[in-house]
Parts: C-alpha cells; sequence; structure tokens
C-alpha cells in the first residue's frame, strides 16, 4: 500500500539575481539609473526538481556545496518561493536549520524557549508542558535563568535542539545540525532523531557526512549543479556519491 | 483564502506576544527604575520642553505642559512605531532566512510595543493634568477613537516603511531627517492660532494634526471632535492601512532575496 503524500516538489526552479550589481541604498539606485548601469544577471541554483517524500519515509538530500541542497531546503520549509513550481507540504513541519537562529542573546534560557517555541508556532502552555523535557535532554538545568549570550556554542545548540525536537511533528527538517556538540550529544540526538523516526515522522536529511546520511535514511536525493543528478535507494546513491 | 490566512494567524499568535515582551524586557532589563521609564521618560521630555518655550518663547497657551504633552504623546507615538517598524524587518533577518513565519508578525509587534508605550505617555498625561489642577472632562473617555485611528495608520506607514527599507537601506537616515522637521509640521509644541495663513494650510494636510486635534479636544478642551475630522481620520488611516498591505504582500517575497 502507498503511504500518504508528505511534501510534493512538483517541477521546482529557482533564479537568483547576482550579487556583485546589488543595489542596495536608494542613492546606489539612482546613481546606477542616471548612468544607465542598473542590470542584472541571474543563475539557476535549482533547475526542474521534482520529487515526493512519503510519510515515513526518511529523505536525504546530499550534493556537493553548491548544488543547491539548502535552497532546495529553505523552499521546502517555505522561506523562500520558488520562481517556478510547486511545493505542497501536508502536515506539520519542524524545521532544525542552523541552530540557535531563533534566539534572543539578551534573554534568559527559559525565556528563549518561549520565544523559539512561539517561532515553531506553540504557545506558552504547551512549552510549559514541554519545559521539563527540555531542560533534561539540554541538560541546562542549572542555567535556565541564565542570559543565552553566556552560554557556550554547545550549550546553544543543546538547547536548540532539545527546543527544536519538542513534540511530535509529521515532518523533521535537519539541515547539517549533527555537526555541532561532542560525540556523546551528536549520539543523543540522532537516538533522539531515530526515536522519532520510529514513532512515524518524515525525515528530510542534509548532511555532508555521507555515513549519517546513510544510517538514517532509506532514500537519497542527489542534487548537483542544481540538477537533480539522481532519486532513489540511499545505499546504492550514497557508495556512488563517496566513490567520487 | 481568508480562512487560511486566519488560522496561520492564530497558529503564530502566541509569537506576536513573546517579540512584544521581549521588547520591553529588553529595553528596560538593565536599568533599576525597570518600565517605570515608559512613564518617567515622557515626563522628563514634558518638564524640559514646558521650562524652555513657556519662558524662552513665551507661547501663551493655557496649561501649557498638559498642552506639550498631550502633543508628544500622539507625535512620539508616530515617531516611534513607524521607525522601529521601518527595521523590524532587516533586524529578524537571521530569522527570516531560517524559519517560516508570517512576516507582517515583526511589523505588528514594534507596532505594539509603541502602543504600550503610548498608554504609559497617556497616564503620565493624567498625572500631570492631576497636579496642576487641569479640569476634568467626561469626554476624556473618548480618547481610544483618535488612538486607533492613529495606530492602523501608523501601521499601513509602518508596512510601506518596512518594505521599503529592506531594498533601499539609507531611507533610514532619511526617516531620521524626515520625522524631525515633520515635529515642526505638527502642533505639538505651538498653537495653530501662531501660524501664518499658508503655514497653517500646510500644517493641516499633515494627517497626524488631524489625530492630535482630536486627541487635545477630547482630553484637555472637553469638547468633541468635529464629524468631519472624524471621517478625515478614519479615510486616512484606512488609506494608509490599505496602501500599506498591498506594497507589503507584494514584496514580501522578495525579502528573502535582499536581506
Amino acid at each position: 500500500m502507498e503511504e500518504r503524500l508528505m511534501i510534493e516538489v512538483e517541477d521546482v526552479s529557482m533564479q537568483f539575481s547576482l550579487s556583485s550589481e546589488k543595489v542596495n541604498s536608494l542613492k546606489e539606485y539612482i546613481i546606477k539609473t542616471i548612468k544607465r548601469q542598473v542590470h542584472s544577471e541571474t543563475f539557476w541554483a535549482l533547475n526542474n526538481i521534482t520529487f515526493n517524500v512519503r510519510a515515513g519515509e526518511s529523505v536525504g538530500l546530499i550534493g556537493l556545496n553548491g548544488s543547491g541542497k539548502s535552497t532546495m531546503l529553505k523552499i521546502i520549509a517555505g522561506v523562500m518561493k520558488p520562481t517556478k513550481g510547486n511545493v505542497k507540504v501536508y502536515g506539520q513541519m519542524a524545521p532544525l536549520i542552523e541552530l540557535g537562529a531563533g534566539f534572543d542573546f539578551d534573554l534568559t534560557a527559559r525565556e528563549n524557549v518561549f520565544l523559539n517555541g512561539a517561532i515553531l508556532g506553540h504557545s506558552r502552555e504547551e512549552m510549559n508542558g514541554y519545559m521539563d523535557d527540555i531542560i533534561e535532554f539540554s541538560e541546562l538545568e542549572k542555567f535556565m535563568d541564565t542570559a543565552v549570550k553566556n552560554f557556550s556554542s554547545g550549550m546553544i545548540s543543546r538547547l536548540a535542539f532539545a527546543i527544536a525536537t519538542i513534540g511530535k511533528p509529521d515532518i523533521l527538517i535537519v539541515d547539517e545540525v549533527l555537526s555541532v556538540g561532542d560525540f556523546r550529544f551528536q549520539q543523543k540526538c540522532e537516538e533522539r532523531i531515530r526515536t522519532m523516526l520510529d514513532s512515524g515522522t518524515t525525515l528530510l536529511f542534509v548532511s555532508h557526512s555521507i555515513e549519517q546520511v546513510k544510517s538514517l535514511c532509506s532514500k537519497v536525493v542527489w542534487l548537483e549543479g542544481g540538477f537533480m543528478k539522481a532519486c532513489g535507494d540511499s545505499a546504492r546513491y550514497c557508495d556512488e556519491y563517496a566513490g567520487l | 483564502m481568508l480562512h487560511r490566512y486566519f488560522q496561520n494567524f492564530k497558529k503564530f499568535r502566541p509569537l506576536l506576544g513573546e517579540l512584544v515582551e521581549r521588547d520591553i524586557k529588553i529595553k528596560y532589563r538593565r536599568s533599576v527604575l525597570g518600565v517605570l521609564w515608559t512613564l518617567l521618560n515622557p515626563l522628563l521630555m514634558m518638564c524640559i520642553l514646558a521650562i524652555v518655550f513657556s519662558n524662552l518663547f513665551k507661547f501663551d497657551i493655557e496649561n501649557y505642559p498638559v498642552y506639550i504633552l498631550s502633543g508628544q504623546v500622539i507625535y512620539n507615538f508616530f515617531n516611534e512605531s513607524t521607525s522601529s517598524a521601518m527595521s523590524a524587518i532587516i533586524n529578524n533577518a537571521s530569522l527570516i532566512k531560517k524559519v517560516y513565519i508570517p512576516k507582517y508578525m515583526f511589523v505588528l509587534s514594534r507596532i505594539l510595543s509603541s502602543i504600550i508605550n503610548m498608554l504609559a505617555s497617556h497616564c503620565a498625561l493624567l498625572i500631570v493634568m492631576i497636579v496642576v489642577g487641569c479640569e476634568m472632562h467626561w469626554t476624556m473617555i473618548l480618547f481610544p477613537i483618535p488612538m486607533f485611528l492613529l495606530i492602523v495608520f501608523c501601521l499601513g506607514i509602518g508596512l510601506i516603511l518596512s518594505a521599503v527599507t529592506v531594498k533601499f537601506r539609507d531611507i533610514m537616515h532619511l526617516y531620521g531627517v524626515f520625522t524631525t522637521g515633520l515635529l515642526y509640521l505638527t502642533p505639538v509644541i505651538y498653537a495653530m492660532s501662531l501660524l501664518p495663513g499658508w503655514l497653517y494650510k500646510i500644517v493641516m494636510i499633515n494627517p497626524i494634526t488631524n489625530y492630535l486635534m482630536m486627541y487635545r479636544n477630547v482630553m484637555m478642551f472637553g469638547s468633541w471632535f468635529s464629524p468631519g475630522s472624524f471621517l478625515l481620520g478614519v479615510v486616512e488611516a484606512a488609506a494608509a492601512l490599505l496602501i500599506g498591505l498591498s506594497v507589503f504582500i507584494r514584496k514580501q517575497d522578495t525579502f528573502i532575496l535582499n536581506i
């Protein structure tokens, strides 16, 4: 039986204008208009990408730097709109794109839990319910009322990971975040992701560590220079990719 | 379509509260008097202005401190809310680049924090009115009407400014100059009767003047605002909001490419 669709990426293309000529002040704009220098070069970061992710699948996005992985993730997460094509996401999404992006460093850890929870769309009451779990997982019980600016980077990522993985999202998006922290914490994160996978969460995973992709994902989407090179069985394409 | 917008708003409503709370907390965290500053600030400012202008320039206005302070309540709200809304998008760039959040939330949260400050100044005004023995009128309970219209107006302006600033950063510097100029085109420190005819007309075109006069009428003079100025206020607020929304909605998908 086919599982229901969770993410549908339909013929997506993304065009950027090159920033060498980017105008971001009124003064520059007027000068360049007078001198007739406003012309924009463009390039396509993604070209006609199509793939589907079904419930319970774990899909890895692989590719070299600049192949369009992050752009693809941002489009799926709804941060960017594709120039052409469509992305449909069915279900609640928990993005783990760059840990700590939502932190305000002047606030305490506890206040940041509420702020970050709200960014993910959870109310204060919900976050209170998750608080014990977050404190336990991040091992920061002594520091919850300390301003985050005094935290080490390891502490920040522990807290961020704990907040991002609360509850039971339908889709978890993970971008290069498992490379932070010591090996023990990495294991803990991987374990947590695995538990979520076992309970039916769909995973979209980006990492340069081909080992991690191989161990967590059943399917990969391989991007190269903005084109989709392959899509399918994880073990097969990971070996091929590693052999590059 | 509209239903989807509403669902989205409901999902992110807690965020709005958190953002406003953060604004207020951070502003006053490191000061001993804390939130009391929201009240003290306009009071101290009023003292300076009242001393300067009643001794130096000798404006002949009854209850001059109350006159100035009421002008400040309105004008400072316009200044603070639009200036902070202006940088709402670019200051939250790191978040907007990473997570999906309806972007108008950032503008809205800045406006809401300014409303809290305006209400504090409003309380300061009441205190001053009691202290100087100003006559209290029942029309004072109408103050939410001009305030509400002003808030809608500022939200519209804030939406336009925040969207334009993403593309043209230097507008922020120009806007500081603009608001300073606008202060003198609003009857905050002087009386309208002092103005020569041509200047009077210019000052009357300024939408803030109308909101300010409505506010002063109900707070100080115990009279209703005229239906004409009420209607004008509604039209200007609605126009600002509609233009603001349409600019913002059209531009919001390009923010990510420019921040």
